[in-house]
């Protein structure tokens, strides 16, 4: 107990448990557009191409500096998804084939790199592999400000785009005739996803970064139909996985942050799956059960009535 | 003679580079009310996106003449412009309630961030109503019918307050009533001198529902009043081959 208190009043901790509890919650809201606009997956190889781009920064530059690994990422990340844009777009490719081509490539890529790099005489070498499963606890002060500054000016968007997001989100060519410019829309909506996703990198990892992506938003449309409350229950099944991921992976040594994170989601999307009131799969069970008994009894009713006429 | 509500001039399409609309040149009489008919993949729907300027023609010029415009760009007359596209291409499991999407119909007049007001939910109840789906007005969009569906898209184009109404197979796998529904609609939309423009695929109504027909195969057939071009010959000859626009002329 009084390790917990020890915990919670830790000044680290608490840096970090912001810093991942505000990141889920703008992975919640983000991955809500993503996946209603059915883009999670570009988010998914945004992330695994980012790799390459990490290390090829650190070999570049020879230091550890988060903005300039990051700003790798970002390059490394769009040319990967421009590539596959391309390559659905002007081969006979198709866009789920493209993906994953390109996504393990970049991959692979960035896992060749990261090795090198592990092999180099480099005193600074040590600690790029948090980027594959995340360490949240490197999160410095300046980290979780950068991310809160950008997640904040996202979600005013998201506020002042209300209308606008979500009428591209449903239904885009619809939203072009109404005289918006989509090429906008669409550009405000990857530069969001992106960049939630770059910075989900360093305390989720470029593995598991796309599960906070989809995880919220899944869970969240199980319990309403209303988007403005799946964006803001999204919003908060991200910032409980966050904290309480962070939390779990604190108590103990060498737990790495994305899993835990991952795994608190996982439990919650499956609570959602099984027992939302009106989407679970309990309660469509029991309807199914319910209608089938119905008939039964409408069919069982009727041979009645036709065998007391047949006599 | 009427005037023309949307004039087209050598109207090319192309999909990569096969040809889906040829040098179609057309004038749609404005005020009336217009079928656009021919086979599958005769590019009836593309003829209705490329107006729309949702795709991007080869050549050819789109012209649209209101009462306060006269042959302008579709860029300048948008907002009076309503699209009603097939019910399909949406996610009807998008977390929104009825009345939701017929406000949608608002949002261009309302321009960039301004929210939608009590004025608009109150015309997008109206709209609602008009298609017989005010009790629907809470429900999420999944729980309707295909016919509903379709009111439901024809309420939102109601809601925007257009001069002209271009719609995409509005009566393709709706019910009966949904059908009346629709087409009453669209007959008072006419005598409020407003222009409808239908793809229409059932050749049995023509005559009943409609002023004006364009019969589309990869080209333009024939056109005309119902009374006049309606014909079987028309019929015959639009349905009867498949067109092969442009690769005769693209080969030397």
């Amino acid at each position: 107990m009084e390790q917990l208190l020890a915990l919670f009043s830790d000044y680290t901790f608490q840096i970090v448990a912001l810093g991942t509890g505000f990141l889920g919650l703008l992975s919640g809201v983000v991955g809500t557009y993503a996946t209603l606009r059915k883009e999670s997956l570009l988010g998914d190889a945004l992330s695994h191409a980012a790799l390459p781009g990490i290390a090829l920064a650190f070999l570049l530059i020879g230091k550890k500096d988060l903005v300039y690994l990051l700003g790798g990422a970002l390059i490394s990340g769009l040319i990967a998804t421009a590539l596959i844009q391309w390559i659905s777009k002007k081969s006979t490719v198709k866009f789920d084939n493209a993906l994953s081509v390109v996504l393990s490539s970049f991959f692979g890529l960035g896992l060749v790199l990261l090795t090198h790099i592990q092999g180099l005489e480099n005193a600074n070498q040590a600690g790029l592999e948090k980027f594959i499963y995340g360490q949240a606890s490197s999160m410095l002060l300046s980290d979780v400000q950068l991310l809160l500054a950008v997640g904040a000016g996202i979600l005013v968007l998201v506020l002042l785009l209300w209308k606008e997001l979500k009428v591209f989100a449903f239904d885009p060519v619809f939203t072009q005739t109404l005289g918006f410019q989509t090429r906008i829309l669409q550009f405000i909506l990857s530069a969001m996803i992106i960049l939630t996703v770059i910075f989900g990198l360093e305390s989720v990892g470029v593995i598991l970064m796309s599960a906070l992506l989809i995880g919220p938003a899944v869970a969240a449309r199980q319990w309403s139909d209303r988007l403005g409350v799946v964006l803001i229950l999204a919003g908060l099944f991200g910032m409980v996985s966050g904290v309480a991921g962070t939390f779990i992976s604190s108590i103990g040594r060498q737990i790495p942050t994305g899993p835990t994170i991952v795994l608190v989601l996982s439990l919650i999307v499956m609570i959602s799956l099984i027992f939302s009131p009106k989407r679970g799969l309990i309660i469509r069970w029991v309807n199914q059960r319910r209608k089938k008994k119905a008939y039964i009894k409408q069919i069982e009713e009727k041979q009645e009535r036709s065998e007391k006429y047949a006599r | 003679m009427s005037e023309e509500a949307i004039t087209l001039k050598h109207l090319t399409v192309a999909y990569q580079s096969v040809p889906v609309l040829w040098d179609v040149s057309l004038g749609f009489k404005k005020g009336k009310m217009t079928a656009i008919i021919g086979p599958n993949g005769a590019g009836k729907s593309t003829l209705i996106k490329a107006m729309l300027q949702l795709i991007k023609p080869l050549t050819g010029e789109v012209a649209f003449s209101l009462n306060d415009h006269q042959m302008a760009p579709y860029k300048e007359v948008k907002q009076q412009v309503a699209y009603v596209p097939q019910n399909s291409s949406v996610d009807w499991d998008f977390p929104t309630t009825v009345l939701d999407v017929v406000t949608m119909g608002r949002y261009g007049r309302l321009g960039w961030f301004k929210r939608a007001k009590k004025a608009d939910k109150e015309i997008a109840a109206q709209q609602l109503a008009k298609v017989g789906m005010q009790t629907f007005a809470d429900r999420q969009i999944s729980q309707l019918s295909g016919g509903q569906r379709q009111r439901v898209f024809l309420a939102r184009a109601l809601a925007q307050e257009a001069d002209i109404y271009l719609l995409d197979e509005p009566l393709a796998g709706v019910d009966m009533k949904t059908e009346r529904i629709i087409m009453n609609l669209l007959h008072e939309l006419v005598a409020e001198g407003k222009t409808v423009i239908v793809v229409h695929h059932d050749l049995q109504t023509v005559e009943e529902y409609f002023d004006e027909v364009v019969f589309i195969n990869r080209s333009l057939m024939a056109a005309g009043s119902v009374s006049s071009a309606f014909t079987d010959k028309n019929i015959e000859e639009t349905y009867r081959t498949d067109q092969n626009v442009g690769e005769r002329s693209a080969q030397p």
